[in-house]
């Protein structure tokens, strides 16, 4: 290997110093939270107890997370071995995903301290909320172990990184039941709120949208970053992840084209087994209907369009409006739709200081992010394990 | 970890899991607990004075408030309860008369709050108060998303030890044999305390002597499953800012039928998943198989295609050797020929 492929650049480019800027702000602003109450900086009040800590952080972020137990479903259960090269970058999200659902959590809770007591303590079975945390906590460990063998292979440490690779298929299908779970806890929290919530998006069904459509979430995260990296990252990739790509990319768009179809017609029944078409023809059900066609029926023909005409580029957009879409419903449920009854003057709008802890905490985990992509092996492989995934 | 464990962990969610939707999901009608206590408000008594107000903020040691308690001011804005107020009296004008309503903690018979609390901190007690238990909040406020009567506040600016906080029907009092603070100063009888069958009972025969003055319906008798402070009115209940569309499921009904899916996804899911796997390894394994046998005929064909072209090289080099020996054979006889020749006739004395 030669010693001098790159020159030496400055590392204060616009996106660090930008990344720095923010990182002070949100650390500013994180001894405020701690030292002065979830008051001093959110304008969460006693009607509106979850703000876009629990809209965004939480239900997005998991959401988006689910790219990691899709596509180790899709290689390792059902065989798609020629998307095996998706799997590490998959893997690594996710589990930066969740590590920092599980980091935003620690600045919603109010005794942050005590997180773990339904695990450990006082559990809660009756409870949704119990479920996503069990689930969440588990998830997260057996990301742990699936995320692992990267650094192995970099510290070299063999017998590690075997033991953890001989736990992939069991690891696999723990991942897919606790996300199986806890996607739909997310949705089944809200199911104890029928007055709060708009009854175009409340339904018994909650729980099921929430876990259908967390598939096409992961899916399009899967495309959107492999977009992504290949236009940034491009020198890290070895051959077999650049000869992979396209094959990954429109797989899932087809997977992804038909899980949103099936999405779409699920949450029509939903609609009309509590019969609520009369709110359609109201704001909020025009509102409704932006989602439904808007993010959900045309990035699903647009995914159908980039899988027939095998074209990446309409299946990356397709993918960027879908997870927009993904982040509208969650939001929608959570804050948009939630407390509709409430005169607006009551109604929750976030503070700058809340967006601004939220952007901290989304920025530390890119940057997380790059530096595991760019110092780990995960869109290449290692040299001295070739071969042995 | 070990495997095992983890398996053992999940399964042992799963059984939480199943036994708790066995208790909540079950097809039996939770009534409350006999002998139960409750409040009946009577919103054709009360009068608005706040004193129901001071006496909560006094048993309850709550801190003063910025307006004295006898300003009645504050009646013409709309107020909810608070960490530091537990119950407040709203004012309404209804057909241009004022009416009144007392608003706390209804101390549901199946309290959302305490089906949303993933520690239980919430207990319903046997004396019909619904009690939160601060030493195991975890303050992640999802009581406050459930509770339909938007009652459970939080002390948002404490960064330590935030609290939530709600009436507690002065479980205390009650069990010293005293009345909750509130019932005991209101000045006019607009709050009964007593046995919650009783106060239905009270309930009924005011609505059933003063038809003209009471709408017949008892709010808290039904709503959200039962509730054990009751309310009677001259006006419609949504006039006096109740919600009359909650409905009579009570609240662990509505999360029991998708709860009870849990132990049917860790039950099931893996066997479905496993089943994918194995049918996957024997697709591969067939195809693997498939493979080769493809193999192995193209190398015995390949095998045979080069015995034959060996064989023919071996012929054409048989055939090449025998033609080159016949040409030697050819050459050596035509060469003893010529010699021959050159023997029988006289030598040429140049060449000698
Ligand atoms: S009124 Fe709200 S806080 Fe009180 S018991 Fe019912 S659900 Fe819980
Ligand atoms: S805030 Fe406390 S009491 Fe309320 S649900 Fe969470 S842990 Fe339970």
């Amino acid at each position: 290997m030669s010693h001098h492929t790159t020159p030496s650049k400055t590392f204060w480019t616009p996106a660090n110093i930008l990344t720095a800027v923010i990182l002070v702000i949100g650390l500013v602003l994180t001894v405020k939270r701690f030292t002065m109450g979830i008051g001093s900086v959110t304008n969460l009040t006693d009607d509106n107890p979850w703000g876009i800590w629990i809209g965004f952080d939480l239900l997005c972020g998991v959401a988006l997370a689910a790219g990691g137990y899709t596509t180790s479903a899709a290689v390792y259960l059902f065989g798609m071995k020629k998307y095996h090269s998706a799997v590490r970058p998959a893997i690594t999200t996710a589990f930066l995903g969740y590590a920092f659902v599980v980091f935003a959590l620690l600045y919603d809770l109010g005794r942050y301290y005590r997180l773990p007591y339904p695990l450990t303590i006082y559990p809660g079975p009756t409870s949704f909320l119990f479920e996503v945390g069990l689930c969440v906590a588990l998830y997260l460990t057996v990301l742990a172990i699936e995320f692992s063998p990267a650094l192995w292979e970099t510290l070299r440490w063999k017998k590690l990184r075997f033991w953890a690779h001989s736990l992939t298929l069991v690891l696999t299908i723990f991942g897919v039941v606790l996300s199986t779970l806890h996607q739909s806890s997310l949705g089944g929290l809200y199911l104890l709120a029928p007055s709060k919530l708009h009854p175009l998006w409340y339904s018994p069904y909650l729980a099921l949208f929430f876990f259908v459509s967390s598939i096409p979430a992961g899916l399009s995260m899967v495309i959107f970053e492999g977009g992504l990296s290949h236009t940034f990252l491009h020198h890290k990739m070895d051959e077999t992840h650049i000869k992979e790509a396209p094959g990954v990319t429109l797989g899932f768009a087809k997977a992804a084209a038909v899980v949103l179809f099936t999405y779409f017609n699920l949450k029509w029944i939903g609609v009309a087994l509590d019969n609520n078409w009369h709110y359609l023809s109201t704001g909020w059900g025009a509102w409704f209907l932006v989602e439904m066609l808007g993010f959900v029926l045309v990035p699903c023909l647009m995914y159908a369009v980039a899988a027939r005409e095998k074209s990446q580029k309409l299946a990356f957009w397709a993918s960027i409006v879908t997870v927009l879409g993904i982040v509208l419903n969650r939001l929608n449920i959570s804050l948009v739709a939630f407390n509709w009854q409430l005169p607006a003057e009551l109604r929750y709008v976030p503070s700058w200081e809340e967006i601004m802890i939220t952007v901290f905490i989304v920025t530390l985990e890119i940057t997380v992010l790059r530096i595991c992509l760019n110092k780990l092996p995960i869109l290449h492989e290692h040299p001295e394990f070739k071969g042995a995934h | 970890m070990k495997r095992r464990k983890f398996i053992g962990m999940l399964a042992g969610a799963g059984a939480c899991m199943a036994a708790s939707t066995a208790t909540a999901g079950g097809t039996h009608h939770f009534k409350g607990y006999p002998e139960s206590f409750g409040v009946l408000f009577d919103s054709t008594k009360c009068i608005g004075c706040r004193k129901c107000e001071a006496a909560c903020n006094k048993v309850n040691e709550l801190p003063a408030q910025p307006v004295p308690f006898d300003d009645l001011a504050v009646l013409d804005s709309r107020r909810r309860t608070h960490h530091d107020t537990f119950t407040v009296v709203n004012k309404y004008s209804v057909n241009d008369k004022p009416v009144y309503r007392k608003q706390q903690c209804n101390h549901c018979l199946e309290p959302a709050c305490a089906s949303a609390c993933f520690v239980g901190a919430f207990v319903k007690d046997k004396t019909g108060a619904v009690s939160h238990d601060a030493s195991k909040c975890v303050g992640c406020r999802y009581c406050m998303i459930a509770c339909p009567f938007e009652i459970p506040t939080y002390e948002y600016h404490d960064p330590i030890t935030p609290r939530v906080r709600k009436c507690t029907m002065c479980q205390p009092r009650i069990e010293e044999g005293k009345l909750p603070g509130c019932v005991e100063d209101c000045p006019k009888g607009a709050l009964v305390f007593g046995r919650r069958e009783d106060l239905l009972n009270i309930a009924r025969e005011r609505i059933r002597k003063h038809p003209s003055i009471y709408i017949d319906h008892i709010y808290g008798e039904r709503e959200m499953g039962g509730t054990s402070w009751m309310y009677i009115s001259g006006v419609p209940f949504e006039k006096i800012g109740m919600r009359e569309d909650l409905g009579v499921t009570p609240a662990p009904e509505l999360t029991s039928g998708a709860l009870s899916l849990v132990p049917a996804v860790v039950g099931l899911w893996p066997m479905f998943l496993t089943g994918a796997y194995a049918l996957t390894k024997r697709r591969e394994k067939i195809a693997e198989e498939e493979q080769h046998h493809a193999v192995a005929e193209a190398v015995a064909e390949a095998q045979s295609e080069a015995a034959k072209k060996a064989k023919a090289a071996m012929e054409k080099a048989e055939r090449d050797k025998q033609a080159a020996i016949d040409r030697e054979v050819k050459k050596a006889l035509k060469e003893a020929e010529e010699a021959r020749l050159k023997a029988e006739t006289p030598a040429d004395p140049s060449e000698q």
